[in-house]
């Protein structure tokens, strides 16, 4: 990032933490925990300890982090060396990302920076400007986008709890500050699994890994009976409820699985993965020793605030996650794309210079798309 | 806590009962080196013996003192012996025998109570197979609707590590925190464990001293593990899944079916005969020389349909986690091209 817009971003940050301390907290257990901190153009800074909210919010204020993260893992001692922490247990953890999801609206809210010139294209085929090929993906902010991201949030809780019997309480939340939900889950009988156990949970909460046994056809010898049915709780039941829809219809459609055969149906439990398993990114969730986001603080990939959603359905990310100040500042703008932010449209723009209040300044100059104009780089 | 009763103690004696039981009857070393417990000493010997040869010792529950103080020799003698290979085949053997007898533990539970026969011996069973499953690897199992169930964690800690697809946690019925499976899948679980729990109880006795009768089944011993086949030798040419797998093999643990595929096939492409490899598999614990032959036979094209089988690739070991990949498997994408083809610059 160019350091005029370094500055007015850090500016910016520094004033949301110093008048929102009572947004951003230490996590449970702190002083097992590891903490970590970025700083634009810098690298990771992790393996710390931070004692409680005071020594917290002290780092925030003299290091102006563009990123702060706290670890899932509990540790003996945080802030030695990984091979010496004594891993303890660790918080499940869940990202839910929207490009993931590979949604249609996608193509309509990216734009392409090229690695080059930095021009901002609409098309990824070659650089109008420099002829290059080498591009940064931009995505501003998409209400379907949101949308179904919080359908997968919905999906993750409801196999969170009916089948892996969490207590919804011990269930947070997140938005992620960008554009998707982080789900963090403490206290629960799974805080000891290890990382290839928590891949194989993962797998179990995608739909990974199925194989037509589990519903009941086999290679040989396949009757009705075995066949799942809609009220069948887990996997078999939503698996039922997907293919038989209603009973009535059942009869009618077994006859067409048992007449397919074994092949037929595993690519139809394959096509069914995207529908009705949850799309978590599985790296994540496997990870034990992972420095995860800290609520309260700001990503720095847009400016937003990585907060709890209280109430999903109402929740809208790019209102209630977007803290920073309204003073109109004056940047200068070259966005293809349009994008909304505290429900007033913005965009597109092309090189132009533009007065926008602080917080649309800030989520454009990290997204890459605006620049702080050069007689206000003081 | 449940007391074990002396025909339980029999089936697990194994369990830190076996001491107590020791104890009240009154019995030490000195004594057991008394002639007349001779009978007692070759039981033993049988019983070490039978487990070498990958069988499991059936022993006869009627007598249960011999029983027990067969399995306490046999522990003295393997401990003086101090082979640990043999060992191995020992606390393993012995696992598969006990399983037995959890298995059906867990069947009868799962059986209408009102209609057992001998009924108190049946709920001695059930009770011995529930503590020993809990005290000894913290499992809980429960009933529902006759059907067992133990909790998603527990049996995520065990089966998360098994290679085959019908063990993934999406292949298993799951509700409200509970997986629900078989008196077999639940014994399957802690095989592991249980072998490496009887390992341990040889490794932690301490002999003081080694009784004269005692002292020719020991020597046996010692002779025995000789005869144990050393033919195929680790060469550093081998890839590190190839090496895993022998490694493996050769511990006398249990490689999944895939594994086996990958070795057969490796050492087949890598110009051995049947008759070469055959050794390689006789530690299995479910060894059986005319099947291998059959099953090496088939790999190899020489029967059946005539397909040659081939070693499968990296990506596949990957997958099926039998990859241990080194620096030095850059550049290929099949076990058999290790030590041929090196990453080139470009």
């Amino acid at each position: 990032m160019l350091e005029k817009n370094v500055n007015f971003v850090e500016t910016a940050l520094k004033e949301y933490y110093f008048n929102n301390f009572e947004l951003i907290h230490v996590p449970s257990r702190t002083s097992e925990r590891e903490f970590g901190y970025q700083k634009f153009n810098s690298g990771m800074v992790r393996h710390l300890t931070i004692k409680n909210d005071k020594d917290l919010h002290f780092l925030l204020m003299t290091q102006v982090p563009s990123d702060v993260y706290c670890s899932n893992g509990y540790y003996s001692f945080p802030n030695l060396p990984m091979s010496e922490k004594d891993w303890k247990e660790a918080d499940l953890i869940f990202d839910i990302d929207a490009k993931d999801l590979k949604l249609a609206c996608r193509k309509n809210h990216t734009c392409f920076k090229c690695n080059s010139c930095q021009n901002v294209n609409e098309q990824s085929s070659k650089c109008v400007k420099c002829n290059s090929d080498k591009f940064d993906v931009i995505s501003v902010t998409c209400q379907n986008c949101i949308n179904e991201a919080k359908k997968e949030v919905k999906k993750l809780v409801q196999v969170l709890t009916e089948d892996l019997a969490i207590n919804e309480e011990k269930i947070l939340v997140y938005f992620s500050g960008n554009e998707g939900f982080h789900i963090h889950v403490t206290s629960s009988e799974y805080q000891t699994l290890d990382s290839r156990e928590r891949a194989d949970l993962a797998d179990y909460i995608m739909f990974n890994g199925v194989i037509p046994e589990t519903m009941g056809i086999s290679r040989q010898n396949n009757s009705k009976t075995s066949l799942p049915d809609i009220g069948e709780r887990g996997w078999r039941g939503r698996v039922a409820r997907e293919i038989f829809g209603s009973k009535s219809k059942r009869p009618k459609i077994i006859q067409e699985i048992l007449l397919g055969g074994y092949p037929n149906f595993q690519s139809r439990l394959e096509e069914m993965r995207p529908t009705i398993g949850v799309r978590i990114d599985p790296k994540v969730t496997m990870d034990i020793h992972r420095i995860f986001r800290l609520g309260g603080s700001i990503n720095s990939k847009s400016g937003l605030s990585k907060i709890p959603c209280n109430n999903l359905e109402s929740f809208d990310p790019f209102s209630d996650a977007c803290l920073l100040g309204d003073e109109k500042v004056e940047i200068l703008a070259n966005c293809p794309t349009s994008f909304i932010l505290k429900n007033k449209k913005y965009g597109p723009y092309v090189s132009e210079t533009i007065s926008v209040p602080k917080h649309v300044a800030v989520y454009m100059i990290c997204k890459g798309v605006a620049d702080v104009p050069q007689d206000n780089e003081n | 806590m449940l007391q074990l009763g002396i025909k339980e103690l029999a089936k697990y004696p194994f369990l830190a009962e076996t001491g107590d039981y020791l104890r009240d009857k009154g019995f030490n070393l000195e004594q057991l080196s008394d002639p007349d417990w001779k009978p007692v000493v070759e039981k033993a010997y049988g019983r070490i013996v039978v487990a070498t040869t990958g069988q499991i010792y059936g022993g006869n529950l009627e007598n249960p003192d011999l029983e027990i103080l067969s399995f306490v020799i046999a522990i003295i003698l393997l401990k003086s012996a101090g082979i640990s290979t043999l060992n191995r085949r020992f606390s393993l053997a012995e696992a598969r025998r006990a399983e037995r007898y959890l298995e059906q533990g867990l069947n009868a539970l799962q059986k209408d109570r009102s209609i057992l026969e001998n009924l108190k011996l049946k709920e001695e069973s059930i009770q011995s197979s529930l503590k020993i499953i809990q005290d000894l690897f913290s499992i809980l199992v429960t009933m529902e609707d006759d059907r067992l169930k133990i909790r998603i964690a527990d049996y995520l800690t065990r089966a998360a590590h098994f290679n085959e697809r019908e063990w993934k946690l999406v292949n298993r019925r799951v509700e409200n925190g509970h997986v629900y499976l078989s008196s077999h899948e639940i014994v399957r679980l802690v095989r592991k464990e249980l072998d490496v729990y009887i390992n341990s109880k040889i490794q932690s006795v301490s002999v003081s001293f080694i009784p004269e009768t005692f002292r020719e089944r020991v020597e046996d011993l010692v002779l025995l593990a000789k005869k144990f086949p050393t033919t195929v030798i680790v060469s550093s040419d081998y890839p590190p899944c190839i090496k895993h797998a022998i490694e493996v093999m050769d511990r006398g643990e249990n490689l999944p079916h895939s594994g086996r595929f990958m070795l057969a096939t490796y050492l087949l492409a890598k110009g051995q005969t049947i008759e070469q490899i055959i050794p390689l598999f006789k530690n299995a614990p479910d060894y059986n020389e005319r099947i291998t032959k059959y099953q090496l036979e088939h790999i190899a094209g020489s029967s059946g349909k005539a397909t040659k089988y081939s070693c499968p690739s990296c990506e596949k070991l990957k997958s099926e986690n039998l990859c241990f990949a080194i620096p030095e498997c850059d550049g290929i994408i099949n076990p058999v091209q290790f030590g041929t083809r090196r990453k080139t610059n470009a």
